[in-house]
């Protein structure tokens, strides 16, 4: 059973670095350059997927939560905490890759868009559900609760969407974004890129999924054995 | 009472029961605050703190106090209102007296209704004291009907988010640094819709320009009224 989930493992992880390069070979050599926005553009092709894989393991932090208040499995905790420290890390390189996009585009490094803002505030949440659950000593406890932060973060989200287009409606952005002039360009090669780009960076993110929760089992393992060694020498003594 | 007399009553007696057990542990809540007024002036004192920084900051004049008013004074009680909580939360480790709420027979949710009453009474008191403070600072006249409406929809929100984030924290090491990082960016919303009620009522404009906003801190109260309740006996589920 072992050899075979470590063989299932290791064709992840070649599938990945072959997608992953194929990729890497579309968006910086096959893609041309865009003309309005110049070399810039292909930050696209890493920002966009990097978004979807973070909307992704938003989604399932709080679906793995629900199912362990159900459950009270610990598998789903594991699951929830190893798809929320991914998230954090694609969430912060699709704020920081927009970032870079934005200065030569909008002229500023920020704005209070509304996308923008929403993500900026989900990315405050799951910092603070990963500190949590640094912070608290682990069990069913820490579990439990860290599964109310991800459900609450999650009820949250559609709201602080809406909150922050209705900030955006009364406060209209500096700069137009250039989407609509982006539509007309995104034409078969631009969309190709970005598919392969996405399904690339999909398996990037469950490549590390599945690296970081057998790593979470392991640490798991761990706890149990440290927890019966000194209860042996609890009662040996 | 017996433990089943949930099931066994007819309704109106439940209700009774129910609302007597609410008021009960508001009352808790209340008396401990009015022997030694911890929470209150914890979050008077650091708001008007943070209102007079902000003032001896930006010097405001009737332009300045306009744009950056209400983002001030948002963001004042917001802080404080952790540092309230953070201070109220001390009380229940004393003596273990969360211990002893736990072992009482009475649903988890009517002990969540209770305590956050305790804290929403807390916290409109100490809301209208720091509007007089940031009023005579900032020069604004802030008691207007839709501002008072929005601050009383914060209180309620805050109240139950802090509430249900607080009984979650209060066991970790780093709680004060906890409680702020998860419910700052909890109540972004309703911080969003109380400081722009509060700048377009002070700038002079009608009833229309806050009605979406106050639609969206009712929809955020019922919301997570709603479910901190629901997800409350989960907390203190041991």
């Amino acid at each position: 059973m072992g050899f075979l989930k470590i063989r299932a493992q290791t064709a992840l992880h070649v599938a990945t670095l072959v997608a992953m390069a194929f990729a890497l070979w579309m968006m910086f050599v096959w893609v041309p350059t865009d003309i309005n926005q110049g070399v810039v553009q292909r930050i696209l092709y890493i920002h966009v997927p990097v978004a979807w894989v973070s909307m992704v393991a938003i989604v399932g932090v709080a679906v793995a939560s629900v199912m362990y208040l159900i459950t009270k499995r610990e598998n789903w905790d594991r699951l929830a905490a190893s798809m929320a420290e991914a998230g954090v890390v694609f969430g912060a390189i699709m704020l920081i890759s927009g970032m870079v996009w934005a200065k030569p585009v909008w002229e500023v490094w920020w704005t209070g868009e509304a996308k923008l803002t929403t993500a900026l505030i989900l990315f405050f949440i799951y910092v603070a559900y990963l500190m949590f659950r640094a912070y608290f000593p682990p069990g069913d406890q820490r579990m439990r609760l860290s599964a109310i932060i991800a459900i609450i973060g999650a009820i949250d989200t559609p709201i602080i969407y809406y909150a922050s287009v209705l900030w955006q409606e009364a406060h209209p952005p500096l700069i137009v974004g250039p989407i609509a002039e982006e539509e007309n360009l995104v034409a078969a090669q631009i969309g190709l890129t970005l598919l392969v780009s996405v399904i690339a960076f999909s398996f990037l993110f469950f490549s590390l999924l599945v690296t970081r929760l057998s790593l979470a089992k392991i640490e798991h393992e761990h706890e149990v054995l440290k927890y019966r060694i000194s209860h042996t020498e609890m009662s040996a003594a | 009472m017996p433990a089943d007399w949930n099931t066994s009553n007819p309704v109106d007696v439940r209700l009774t029961a129910s609302l007597s057990i609410i008021w009960a542990l508001t009352l808790k809540e209340l008396r401990i605050e009015s022997r030694n007024r911890d929470v209150a002036v914890a979050i008077v004192m650091f708001a008007s703190l943070v209102i007079a920084i902000f003032a001896i900051a930006i010097e405001p004049n009737a332009r300045t106090a306009l744009e950056t008013g209400p983002g001030v004074l948002w963001a004042a009680i917001t802080f404080a209102g952790v540092v309230g909580m953070t201070r109220a939360t001390s009380h229940e480790l004393e003596n273990d007296a969360v211990g002893a709420l736990m072992l009482a027979p009475v649903s988890r949710d009517l002990v969540f209704i209770g305590k956050s009453l305790g804290s929403f009474v807390f916290l409109t008191i100490a809301m209208l004291i720091v509007f007089v403070v940031f009023a005579f600072m900032f020069n604004l006249s802030i008691f207007h009907a839709e501002i008072l409406l929005v601050a009383l929809l914060a209180a309620i929100g805050f109240a139950s988010v802090g509430t249900l984030f607080s009984s979650l924290t209060f066991r970790v090491r780093a709680r004060e640094v906890l409680l702020p990082m998860l419910f700052l960016p909890t109540v972004a919303p309703l911080l969003f819709a109380a400081i722009r009620v509060t700048s377009v009522s002070v700038a002079g404009e009608t009833w229309s320009a806050s009605l979406p906003w106050i639609q969206l801190a009712v929809v955020y109260d019922v919301v997570f009224v709603t479910a901190s309740a629901l997800l409350f006996g989960y907390v203190l589920d041991d």
